[in-house]
């Protein structure tokens, strides 16, 4: 209980004095989970309008293979960037193996998934006779997918919001495919997990609670953002 | 759909605020494809926990007007980078695989520049009997797997310098055969970490493991260790870390002034030196250009 309280002075003092390898990790953070979740969310909402709308052999199996991906462990992930990004890797000419770069990549495969499982489950949370109302209005099937998109766009930000959580709160793949690099690739989580390796487990606990901090903060903001 | 399309941009204005932060504050401005002016160097942990690299990282970084990217790895792991070409550097303490990486034409050469020593830690109340005077690492650990459940034994398990060092001992004390040792009971505990989360591990359960010095000072001054020395004499305690440049980095010049830096007199220096003021004790022995140590 006492580490806990410590820990929480820590975090407290690291914040008020500015430290500059938190902000550091913490500026790294925001910023690969910021870019990985905005390209996701991107390429996420046209394919998984996409796949909700159209009709096509199969797609109930596509379905379940996406949410089956939800399960991917990050460590495969961060795998699978390693084998083929590395230098000694089909890619590796590109030299994006230890640098954010690689990290934005593995935070996508990793995002989409679920980002494409939400935005899918939302759309068909919409009660079919809205399209059908527009259909029966003049709308064409593409403004009808559109008002059926603005329905459920509660749904999808929430799906959006998921996925930015996922990609800020994971350390699989940072770890693995940035090479924990500090001021360049160390995020907070990547950073907790080589304080606790060299035994400063105070340190370790304070960024723990940084991290939750700017995930509330970042949350509330966006919630106003939603409601309004 | 007006408010969706507000967030989005509100979340790419942010993106872009700190993208541009960071291209402004980053010193190089670099592409991030091709990042020019970074050093790569893969380091054993030990020389990382011991703060040893924490110390020389900015000595280096403003001599050549670099930036040092340092990953933390066991040797292992280090070379497997090494031997992709994703690091540039290694700085490791395993002899036999480093010698056998340099003979296969991944490293360029193996430099010694640093040794100390390992070393028997377990709980002070030595149920096995190791702490005594005269016994060497091979006869402890002869004695351990004669009397199975006289003491606990925690391996790092990870394939890292230390671990080599484990069985190496292990083999000198008449048990070549390492997968039998693994499996020999329940005393042998495989922990699959790394030197500090293994020695808070040999803590908890108060068993024996082997340590490299400095590591082991650095980390009874963080944490509750509840261990002591039990044997910390015998030649092949002798630890020695070295520097290879790696044959396939793309940084040849930047790579050998990082060799000749660590082998110079003032750092060689500054390496004797390191750790008097915190543990009252030097960590690191230098031993650049000397012919190498062998006890």
């Amino acid at each position: 209980m006492d580490e806990l309280w410590h820990a929480f002075v820590k975090a407290i003092h690291l914040i008020v004095s500015l430290d500059p390898e938190v902000m550091d990790a913490a500026r790294i953070s925001l910023t690969i989970a910021a870019i990985s979740c905005s390209i996701t969310a991107l390429l996420c909402l046209p394919l998984g309008s996409l796949i909700h709308f159209r009709r096509f052999p199969g797609k109930r199996l596509l379905t379940s293979a996406i949410q089956t991906l939800f399960s991917l462990p990050t460590v495969s992930i961060g795998l699978l960037v390693f084998v083929i990004f590395s230098r000694a890797g089909p890619l590796g000419g590109l030299g994006i193996f230890l640098t954010p770069t690689a990290m934005v990549l593995g935070q996508i495969i990793l995002i989409s998934p679920v980002m494409l499982g939400l935005i899918i489950s939302a759309l068909s949370g919409v009660d079919k006779a809205v399209s059908e109302t527009a259909t029966s209005l003049g709308a064409s099937r593409f403004q009808a997918s559109l008002i059926t998109i603005r329905e459920a766009r509660f749904a999808i930000m929430a799906a959006v919001i998921m996925g930015f959580g996922r990609a800020f709160a994971e350390v699989g793949v940072a770890n693995m495919v940035g090479g924990n690099f500090a001021g360049y690739t160390r995020t907070i989580t990547t950073d907790m997990m080589l304080q606790t390796q060299m035994g400063n487990t105070e340190l370790a606990m304070a960024l723990g609670i940084i991290l939750i901090l700017i995930a509330l903060i970042i949350n509330v903001v966006l919630n106003r953002l939603q409601q309004r | 759909m007006r408010k969706a399309i507000l967030v989005i941009l509100a979340i790419l204005a942010l993106v872009g605020l700190l993208v541009g932060s960071i291209s402004c504050g980053g010193a190089e401005g670099e592409g991030v494809l091709t990042p020019k002016g970074r050093l790569r160097v893969a380091t054993t942990t030990s020389l990382y926990d011991t703060g040893l690299w924490g110390y020389l990282e900015p000595m280096f970084e403003k001599k050549y007007d670099v930036e040092l990217d340092i990953l933390y790895a066991g040797s292992g792991i280090a070379l497997e980078y090494g031997r992709r070409g994703d690091v540039d550097v290694l700085t490791v303490h395993s002899k036999s695989d480093e010698e056998k990486f340099v003979a296969d034409g991944y490293g360029v050469a193996r430099v010694p520049f640093a040794y100390n020593y390992f070393l028997i830690v377990g709980p002070e109340s030595d149920p096995a009997g190791l702490k005594v005077k005269g016994m060497t690492p091979e006869q402890a650990f002869k004695k351990l797997y004669a009397n199975p459940g006289s003491g606990k034994f925690v391996s790092r398990g990870d394939g890292s310098g230390t671990h080599s060092k484990e069985k190496a001992i292990w083999k000198a004390a008449g048990y070549p055969d390492y997968e039998a040792v693994r499996t020999a009971g329940s005393w042998y505990i495989d922990a699959g970490s790394g030197m500090g989360p293994t020695l808070l591990k040999a803590s908890e359960l108060q068993a024996y493991t082997l340590t490299d010095e400095g590591t082991f000072l650095a980390y009874k001054g963080r944490q509750e260790i509840n261990l002591v020395p039990i044997v910390n004499q015998g030649s092949i305690l002798l630890n020695v870390y070295s520097v290879i440049v790696c044959t396939k980095n793309t940084k040849q010049e930047m790579a050998t002034n990082l060799v000749n830096l660590l082998t110079s007199p003032e750092i060689q220096e500054l390496i004797g030196k390191y750790g008097v003021k915190d543990y009252g004790k030097a960590l690191f022995n230098p031993c650049a250009g000397v012919p190498e140590p062998t006890s």
